[in-house]
């Protein structure tokens, strides 16, 4: 009688053990990522970048849908990288043939009617000046997309600033919000200041 | 023993309150929860990558005028069964039909409506 209940009790220590142990492990983790002094306290790591849906914290993981979405990380494997939103350049994929987004409902048929003319937009200070290229956004978007709403189409008649950008007006409608956001600063302001004789 | 079940159970917890702290949203998916949880449903999540891997930005916010801004447009089921916004494409023709309820009705309890930054500074307005 004794012997057997010995014998369980040891079963339940091992097991007991053994459950410490995962559970020590998993709280070291744990710690990892809630170390006050961890060195990138808020600058997002590279392994959580395009995410599966069960773990980016807005799909219901409880909910078999969110099991069958795609995981970006696996679409965005042949695309060319980028280094913030989505981590993918988009227009470099579009020209590489890499992926062929339909101009209407069907397929491809007709050419994309594509614009290109660059407007210069000379900054202030000490940054490059901006160049806007209607090449790049005519490539997915239409005129009306822009004009006139967001801008007057006629060169220096709209009023841009870094900070209506920022609060999401002008090229803060989109940039920032699901083309390339703003952190990527060169994109833009692309063009380097002329070096102006001193005299 | 007791004072080793306490400190598992405070680990447990710790453990399962991390991957809530760490989580992020791809960049440009679209939350939309203006009626959903309302009419007992989850809320949407609409993914921007995803479709324009397939579309231009026009086919959407030119031919089917959906409005840039979440939560404005005003969709509802019935005007999806009309053919209209998602319904456009979801209908068993383009895309697979709008009775998979739960591939749109993602979302977690709670969920805002709005348009989620991924990249490095946590999202539109924080850089
Ligand atoms: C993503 C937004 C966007 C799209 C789409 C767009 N434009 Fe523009 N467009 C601009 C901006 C920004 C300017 C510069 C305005 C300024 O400098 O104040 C501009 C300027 C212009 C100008 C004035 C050029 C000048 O020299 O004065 C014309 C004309 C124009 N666009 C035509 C078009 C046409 C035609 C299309 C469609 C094929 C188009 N745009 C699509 C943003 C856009
Ligand atoms: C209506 C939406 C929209 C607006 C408004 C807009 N953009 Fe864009 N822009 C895009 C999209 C979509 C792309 C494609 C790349 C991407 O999605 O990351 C793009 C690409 C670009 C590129 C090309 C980058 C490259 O490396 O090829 C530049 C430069 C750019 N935008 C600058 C601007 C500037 C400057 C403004 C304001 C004057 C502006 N954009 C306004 C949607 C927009
Ligand atoms: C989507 C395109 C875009 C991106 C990305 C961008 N800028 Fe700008 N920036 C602009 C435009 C457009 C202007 C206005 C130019 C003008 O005066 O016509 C501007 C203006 C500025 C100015 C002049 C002051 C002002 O507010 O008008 C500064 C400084 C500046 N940007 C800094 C930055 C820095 C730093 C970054 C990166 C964190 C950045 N910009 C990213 C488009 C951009
Ligand atoms: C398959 C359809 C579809 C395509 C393609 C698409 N969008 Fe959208 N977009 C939506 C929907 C749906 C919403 C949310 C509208 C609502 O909630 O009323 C949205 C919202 C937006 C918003 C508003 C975000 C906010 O709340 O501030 C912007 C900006 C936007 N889209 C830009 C783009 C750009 C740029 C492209 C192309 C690169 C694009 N979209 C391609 C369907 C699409
Ligand atoms: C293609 C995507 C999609 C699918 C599939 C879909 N819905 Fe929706 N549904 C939406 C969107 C977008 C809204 C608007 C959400 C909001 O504003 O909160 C919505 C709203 C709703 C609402 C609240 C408002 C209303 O119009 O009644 C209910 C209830 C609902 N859906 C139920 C369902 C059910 C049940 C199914 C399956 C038979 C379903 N949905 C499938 C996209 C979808
Ligand atoms: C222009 C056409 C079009 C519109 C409009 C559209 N979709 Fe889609 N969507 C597609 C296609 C095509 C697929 C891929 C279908 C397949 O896998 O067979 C898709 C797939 C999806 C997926 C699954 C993505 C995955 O991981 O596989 C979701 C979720 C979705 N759509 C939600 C929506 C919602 C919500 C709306 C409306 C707000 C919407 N879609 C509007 C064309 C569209």
């Amino acid at each position: 009688m004794t012997g057997i209940n010995m014998r369980s009790l040891a079963v339940l220590m091992i097991a007991g053990g053994l459950a410490l142990l995962a559970m020590l492990l998993l709280a070291s983790l744990a710690e990892a990522q809630s170390d006050p002094n961890r060195f990138n306290r808020l600058m997002k790591p590279a392994a959580e970048r395009n995410a599966p849906p069960p773990e980016d914290g807005i799909h219901d993981a409880d909910s078999p849908g969110t099991h069958l979405l795609q995981t970006p990380r696996e679409a965005f494997d042949a695309l060319p990288d980028s280094k913030s939103g989505n981590y993918v350049q988009w227009n470099a994929a579009m020209d590489e043939g890499l992926i062929e987004p339909r101009n209407s409902l069907t397929m491809v048929s007709t050419p994309p009617i594509v614009l290109d003319l660059n407007i210069v937009r000379e900054v202030k200070g000490s940054m490059p000046d901006v160049v806007y290229p209607h090449k790049q956004h005519t490539q997915w978007l239409d005129c009306s997309n822009c004009h006139p709403a967001i801008f007057i189409p006629q060169k220096g008649a709209n009023q841009i600033s870094m900070a209506s950008i920022l609060l999401g007006e002008k090229c803060g409608v989109c940039h920032g919000k699901v083309a390339f956001p703003v952190s990527e600063c060169r994109r833009c302001h692309s063009r380097p200041k002329e070096q102006t004789a001193a005299n | 023993m007791k004072r080793w079940s306490g400190r598992l159970l405070t680990m447990f917890v710790i453990a399962g309150l991390v991957p809530a702290v760490v989580a992020w949203a791809e960049y440009a998916d679209v939350t939309i929860n203006t009626q959903s949880e309302a009419e007992g449903v989850a809320p949407v999540i609409f993914p921007h990558w995803f479709h324009r891997i397939r579309f231009q930005c026009s086919v959407c916010h030119v031919d089917l005028d959906i409005r840039m801004g979440a939560g404005t447009t005003g969709i509802t089921m019935e005007k999806l069964i009309d053919g209209q916004y998602c319904g456009a494409c979801h209908n068993g023709n383009i895309a697979w039909s709008i009775d998979n309820c739960d591939l749109c009705h993602s979302g977690r309890p709670g969920l805002e409506t709005g348009v989620k930054g991924g990249h490095e500074t946590m999202g539109p307005g924080l850089y």
